[in-house]
């Protein structure tokens, strides 16, 4: 009856697909979980795994487009939101105290951009192989250049940094986009913020090992 | 007891604001909020200085015009409170308040802590009416509502149109109160012949006066003097999605309304 | 006063003057539970003018408890023992929670005090059978005009007026009105327009002048002082009187020393006060020339001139069984009154007992 383009032009269903697009974004990040966790194996299970995606080109690039889409749609959204909230309340409060919202949602709008260029970076050191970390760059050896980032001290707190700022946004995201989609209710609640937390802790430690592990070197001392 | 205010002071719409820092003495706790601030002003005016402007009506926390940020929360320190029903027995001998108006670009300043809310008013008109037949009383049972309908309808109903949601969400967000005007309609019979294109004119007219969008902080329901839940804008959201997703257009059939 | 509160709370106040102890420390036999004392068939649940005037009464006898002297108590202590506060609180339960968050006090454990206070008009515009006023075109519904109301005409029949005006009269009367009138046939530069607000403007200057010291909020404390002392729920003719004495020279004192901060050019609200007090100063001397002209005790308005030897209203419907309307015959003119007759035909008129 009314058509998609009013909807997604309101406010509603632009956070419905931040929240579809987050949706896909975290779902990449569980499974990116899986891919870190290899590389404490050793090189041939990860670099076995990297084999494996790299399996048929049609349906990596399939993967690739969708993650691209949702992230461009997100952070998209994400601006066209904040530049609206923004506006919304031109003059501010000498004095406000906040009663229920968390620290990781008021937060959202910064983890977010830093998140942005993380993961630019992220694809610069282990896709794309640019020169932004220093050391060699080894095509299809995805151990070696993890090992080789991880070892330079300040790649490997940049990646923890990162995944701490990424467990801070999907400690809010990770129950919000279900919120979004109108799955809110009191009998729901305290299910979704325990799957947030869960989620989060799954997520952002799972990502943290390899890095940290080398950091500490426990993994090539 | 003795108090300090911190007040907004703005001339009008236009003029430039400022805070004001105005001695309360000798203040009874029995009194509410408002009565403390007339006293206040009653002494401004004696003194030869202009009082400061506030919205009030009811004075018994039904009609919503009432309504300032208290030290950095809409109607004050007590849940469940309009400011109205705020008593000083909740403030310490000596403290220091701050009051400011609601902020938010959908509700200009007018004077000192009054705000122009008529967006609201937009918001609701744009709603519609109900084709409900009128005339004589329905027959008791002839339109069944599940007590649990009715009685979320009723919860939904209690909003009384303050705008606090508004002015505790850091979006400057109006979707507590639209949640709630959308759904105590939307969940009765009377409501379902509308009810998609309601919510769709209502989301419309909410984001056409400059209200920010939801981000799920749920400081509007705690801020709320008639704790109206959030579960209301989860209702609003399937709501519009239901509008995009589900509606069908209506035929035009015979029966009445 | 609610009556629903009446039905289970029993009112009382202690037996002696100036007594200060807390309710649970006077004993059985020195409480008077004077409604059912007076009133031994209704007992707590007379009518609210009637509870009301009680009220008062005990009050100015200085048995009116908590600070100030001025409240009765409403005690639900025997219900609570008899069926448990859970009954109660199920019945109850928003209205006790409303007290105590005004009070402090939880009305459980203590009992309530209450004490009748003005909230609602009686009275109004005078309308005709379609709802118009003597101004054609001028429409006055609900609480604003004279018609539907007997002895009080609280919450649910002032609703009700509003209701009935609104859903059955004024849709099938406004429309004769309008069918009668072009639209567009008036225009804001008309000089009548101009007149309305030259005559606007000089008043709001008048009130802005600032000749005096005194705000609005005091003259309206002083005016409402004098009409709940002389022209409340209970009349003489030496206070209303003494009212009418009193309220020019306040209305002088008013014009002449108000002091209201501000200008008329933008949003002001003591000059919104002050407009109102302006107002209420003439209106006020208007009620107690009424009051003083009915001779007799009908419903909220009591005489105490007119009462049975048992304190009852008193009606005098040989000459008073009229509605009267006084006609405003310019500033400073003495008002015309009008009477209308009431005619029953099938229910007649009788004098009602509580007793
Ligand atoms: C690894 C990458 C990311 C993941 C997994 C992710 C995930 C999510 C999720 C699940 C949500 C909740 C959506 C909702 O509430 O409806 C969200 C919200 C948000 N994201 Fe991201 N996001 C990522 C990257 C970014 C980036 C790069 C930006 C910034 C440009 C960003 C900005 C935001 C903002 C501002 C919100 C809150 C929007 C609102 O509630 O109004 N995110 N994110
Ligand atoms: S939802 Fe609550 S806070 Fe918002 S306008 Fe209604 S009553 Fe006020
Ligand atoms: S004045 Fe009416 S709600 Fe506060």
């Amino acid at each position: 009856m009314f058509g998609l383009i009013p909807f997604f032009r309101s406010t509603i269903g632009k956070k419905v697909l931040m929240a579809v697009s987050g949706f896909f974004l975290f779902a990449f990040c569980v499974e990116h979980v899986t891919g870190a966790l290899l590389f404490l194996r050793g090189p041939d299970a990860i670099n076995g795994y990297g084999r494996l995606l790299h399996y048929s080109a049609a349906l990596i690039w399939f993967f690739r487009a969708g993650l691209l889409t949702s992230a461009v749609v997100h952070v998209t959204f994400a601006t066209l939101l904040y530049f609206q909230e923004f506006g919304a309340r031109p003059v501010g409060y000498q004095n406000r105290r906040y009663l229920r919202s968390s620290y990781a949602a008021r937060t959202m709008k910064y983890s977010g951009p830093f998140l942005l260029g993380f993961v630019i970076f992220h694809l610069a050191h282990l896709t794309w192989g640019y020169n932004v970390v220093p050391g060699p760059f080894i095509e299809g050896d995805i151990y070696a250049n993890m090992l080789n980032g991880f070892r330079t001290g300040w790649v490997a707190l940049v990646y923890l940094g990162a995944v701490s700022l990424l467990g801070l946004h999907l400690l809010h995201g990770a129950h919000s986009m279900f919120e979004s989609l109108g799955l809110r209710h009191r009998r729901i609640e305290s299910l979704l913020f325990g799957f947030a937390r869960v989620a989060t802790v799954v997520i952002s430690v799972g990502l943290a090992l390899a890095p940290a592990a080398v950091f500490f070197r426990i993994i090539g001392g | 007891m003795n108090l300090v205010l911190m007040v907004w002071r703005q001339e009008n719409a236009r003029a430039q604001g400022h805070m004001q820092r105005i001695e309360a003495k000798d203040v009874s706790p029995d009194m509410s909020f408002l009565e403390m601030l007339d006293v206040v002003n009653e002494g401004l005016t004696e003194a030869g200085q202009s009082p400061i402007a506030f919205d009030h009506d009811c004075r018994e926390g039904i009609c919503g015009s009432c309504g300032v940020v208290i030290n950095g929360v809409p109607h004050g320190p007590q849940p469940g409170t309009t400011t109205c029903q705020l008593h000083m027995r909740h403030f310490r001998d000596g403290q220091v308040i701050v009051i400011e108006p609601f902020r938010a670009r959908a509700f200009p300043v007018i004077r000192d802590l009054m705000v122009d809310r008529s967006a609201f008013d937009r918001v609701i008109a744009a709603g519609g009416f109900i084709t409900s037949p009128t005339g004589s009383a329905p027959d008791g049972n002839a339109m069944l509502v599940s007590k649990h309908a009715a009685d979320t309808a009723m919860e939904a109903a209690a909003c009384i149109g303050c705008g606090a949601c508004v002015a505790a969400c850091p979006n400057a967000s109006a979707m507590l109160f639209v949640g709630a005007k959308v759904s105590h309609l939307g969940l009765l019979p009377q409501g379902q012949p509308e009810r998609w294109s309601r919510v769709h004119a209502m989301v419309a007219a909410m984001d056409a006066e400059g209200f920010g969008g939801c981000t799920n902080f749920l400081e509007c329901a705690a801020v709320c003097p008639k704790n109206v839940s959030s579960d209301f804008i989860g209702r609003l959201n399937r709501d519009l999605i239901g509008a995009v997703f589900l509606a069908r257009p209506r035929v035009a059939s015979n029966d009445a309304g | 006063m609610s009556e629903s509160l009446r039905n289970d709370g029993r009112v009382w106040v202690p037996l002696r003057a100036g007594d200060q102890r807390p309710p649970g420390q006077i004993p059985e036999a020195e409480r008077d539970y004077y409604l059912e004392r007076r009133y031994p068939s209704f007992g707590n649940l007379v009518p609210r003018d009637v509870a009301s005037r009680a009220a008062k009464a005990v009050c100015d006898e200085n048995r009116g408890v908590g600070p100030g002297g001025r409240g009765v108590f409403l005690d639900f202590s025997d219900v609570i023992s008899r069926q448990g506060e859970a009954v109660v609180r199920e019945r109850y339960g928003n209205l006790f929670d409303m007290y105590e968050r005004i009070t402090a006090e939880n009305p459980y454990k203590v009992p309530m005090r209450i004490y009748p206070a003005v909230h609602y008009t009686m009275g109004g515009l005078w309308v005709d059978y379609n709802l118009m006023s003597t101004i054609p075109g001028l429409f006055v519904l609900g609480e604003a005009n004279f018609s539907d109301h007997g002895a009080n005409r609280l919450g649910a029949s002032a609703l009700m007026q509003g209701l009935a005006d609104g859903y059955f009269i004024i849709p099938y009367t406004i429309g004769s009105y309008l069918a009668g009138s072009k639209p567009g046939s008036g225009s804001a530069d008309q000089p009548e327009f101009d007149a309305a607000k030259a005559q606007v403007r000089e008043r709001a200057s008048r009130l802005l002048a600032r000749r005096g010291r005194r705000s609005a909020t005091s003259f309206h404390r002083e005016l409402g002082k004098l009409l709940w002392e002389n022209c409340g729920m209970a009349r003489t003719a030496a206070g209303l009187k003494q009212a009418l004495a009193r309220i020019p020279e306040l209305r002088e004192q008013f014009w002449r020393e108000v002091m209201v901060p501000g200008s008329q050019e933008e949003l002001n609200q003591s000059l919104e006060t002050a407009g109102r007090v302006g107002d209420f100063l003439e209106f006020a001397e208007l009620l107690c020339r009424d009051a003083l002209t009915r001779e007799e005790s009908c419903g909220g308005h009591f005489r105490q001139e007119y009462q049975t030897p048992d304190g009852e209203a008193r009606r005098d419907d040989a000459r008073f069984a009229h509605v009267a309307v006084w006609e405003h015959r310019g500033d400073g003119a003495e008002p015309l009154r009008h009477t209308e007759p009431l005619s029953f035909e099938n229910v007649h008129l009788a004098q009602r007992s509580y007793k």
